[in-house]
């Protein structure tokens, strides 16, 4: 298949559909609308259901169902939205059920702006509601990757039965890029049998609960879910790395931002500085062992994770590492994106003083 | 080589879709591209801009704040951009709908009568293809062959009367460029 321009939005839902999601349930917000709106239109022709929830609390309650029952399922929206639904996703977080979650971050904090943001970091890294939880976050730079990640998310959400968030921004979600969909690698799944599709001959009713109302239960439910999630952390950590060899310093970017960045690394190049780029693509688990690996390398003398929001990401590549470098933060929000002529300024003015 | 490019008007001129054609065009030549629009809360009469990037190599940030050319369809669009454009660029001003010259003298300033070649033509809305024409006529960005390729595409059925009215715009905007 040649490649197409596909807007960002309806790439995320074409690809959804291309791997087998069948219901769709969500409520409009800037800037994401285009899934809804093309889900709307994909789904019945594929034998699906698309329903426009009364609430984004609603739809995530939806997904919650329909995830319960061995569908593949997906909800989108942006920043306030995914707020609203935090409690439906701790819920299904902790009964252990597989869905698709997208959120086309826009500015905060509270209803904040519709321009693109990454402020929703620690949002989707660390919990989001409450309970201790994971969920696995991949962070898209380009349609296309996005297109290739959103195949992968439901094969990711069904191996662990576990959420998966795809966190773009307003430029992933409004963007138009050539795309090729290509076959993603189908992974082996494991049959749902703990699905609720009926007793089909089976003496014991499947039952798919959140309520752990006796302490030990409870404690070894948490339990059962970190075993779980110290295997994703062996098994599904993404990460680009990119001109390390011989950087004196080393960017942190994901998303749209590591794009940016690489044009400032260009920049920097032409003036005879040498810099690099750790993107991490899945923000959780993060790639803490290819920043510590950097940090140990004498060539570099700092760290500067540059985003769209205030400094969250900045505090993973601040763990990582470990305080072998000084770890520095520049950063745009509020809708605001940084431009790759004041990212090489930042760089300039760091390596002037860790000299 | 790389092309980066901002598209600016008001919303109706056909910022978006001229923006989508010269990438589409880029995309059929076998280069990387991309298209980012503004978004918000924007309708008929607001402004409205995009940026497109036409590269032989990968597309680094989407976003265009060190433009090789500018498009302007309107004066608020002037006035926001004319500080954007790399110097040694080249900048497109719509004579027919903006009423000062470019303060720079750094850049390559062309004045196309867009909406007047667009009326002769009989319609306004085909403003933006005649700045297109001009644009490609300078910096082969695209070609017109390929242009006209996804147009015919587009335009299918009892749209395809409008094929002819499209490349004649092209073709009048490349004309002014002397």
């Amino acid at each position: 298949m040649a490649k197409e321009l596909w807007k960002g939005n309806e790439a995320v839902a074409e690809a959804a559909i291309k791997a087998g999601c069948r219901f769709f349930f969500g409520y409009p917000i800037t800037p994401q609308n285009e899934i809804p709106e093309y889900m709307s239109l994909r789904l019945p022709q594929v034998g699906g259901c698309f329903l426009q929830a009364e609430s984004e609390v609603a739809a995530i309650n939806m997904v919650y169902g329909a995830a319960g029952a061995g569908a593949r399922v997906m909800t989108s929206s942006s920043s306030p939205g995914i707020s609203l639904k935090q409690e439906g996703i701790t819920y299904i977080a902790a009964a252990e059920l597989p869905c698709v979650i997208v959120n086309m971050v826009r500015g905060g904090p509270g209803l904040g702006g519709i321009q693109p943001a990454q402020s929703d970091y620690f949002q989707a890294t660390k919990g989001g509601g409450h309970g201790d939880y994971r969920i696995v976050v991949l962070a898209p730079d380009s349609i296309q990757e996005a297109a290739n990640l959103v195949q992968e998310a439901f094969d990711i959400a069904d191996q662990y039965r576990n959420p998966v968030m795809i966190l773009g921004d307003g430029m992933i979600g409004q963007m138009m890029e050539p795309v090729e969909f290509t076959e993603v690698k189908k992974r082996q799944l494991p049959e749902k049998t703990w699905a609720t599709t009926g007793l089909r001959g089976r003496k014991e009713h499947n039952v798919v609960n959140s309520l752990f109302i006796d302490p030990a239960v409870c404690e070894k439910h948490n339990q059962k879910l970190f075993a779980k999630y110290a295997e994703i952390e062996k098994n599904e950590i993404k990460v680009e790395e990119y001109n390390l060899e011989g950087a004196e310093i080393v960017f942190a970017a994901y998303g749209t931002v590591a794009r940016i960045v690489k044009n400032a690394i260009k920049a920097l190049e032409n003036e005879g500085i040498k810099a690099g780029l750790i993107r991490p693509i899945t923000l959780w688990p993060f790639p803490k062992a290819n920043f510590y690996k950097a940090a140990e390398m004498p060539n570099v003398k700092a760290f500067l994770s540059v985003e769209m929001s205030m400094g969250q990401m900045v505090e993973d590549v601040e763990i990582s590492v470990k305080g072998k470098k000084p770890v520095y933060f520049y950063g745009r929000t509020g809708g605001m994106v940084p431009t790759p002529k004041a990212i090489v300024e930042e760089a300039k003015k760091i390596l002037g003083g860790a000299k | 080589m790389t092309h980066q490019i901002i598209m600016a008007g008001f919303g109706g001129q056909g910022v978006m879709s001229m923006g989508r054609i010269l990438a589409e065009a880029g995309l059929k030549e076998g280069k990387n591209v991309s298209w980012l629009p503004s978004y918000g809360p924007e309708m008929r009469g607001g402004t409205a801009n995009c940026s497109v990037i036409i590269s032989d190599e990968p597309v680094g940030a989407p976003t265009v704040t060190e433009a090789t050319a500018a498009i302007v369809m309107n004066r608020p669009s002037l006035d926001k951009f004319e500080k954007d454009v790399l110097p040694g660029g080249h900048l497109f001003i719509n004579s027919s709908l903006i009423d000062r010259k470019a303060t720079r003298e750094d850049i390559n300033v062309y004045y196309i009568p867009a909406n007047e070649i667009a009326d002769e033509l009989g319609t306004g809305k085909i403003a933006n293809m005649v700045m297109l024409g001009a644009y490609i006529k300078v910096t082969n960005a695209a070609k017109e062959e390929t242009i006209m390729e996804y147009i015919e595409e587009i335009f299918s059925g009892k749209k395809a009367e409008l094929i002819p009215l499209n490349k004649e715009a092209l073709k009048r905007g490349a004309d002014c460029i002397k």
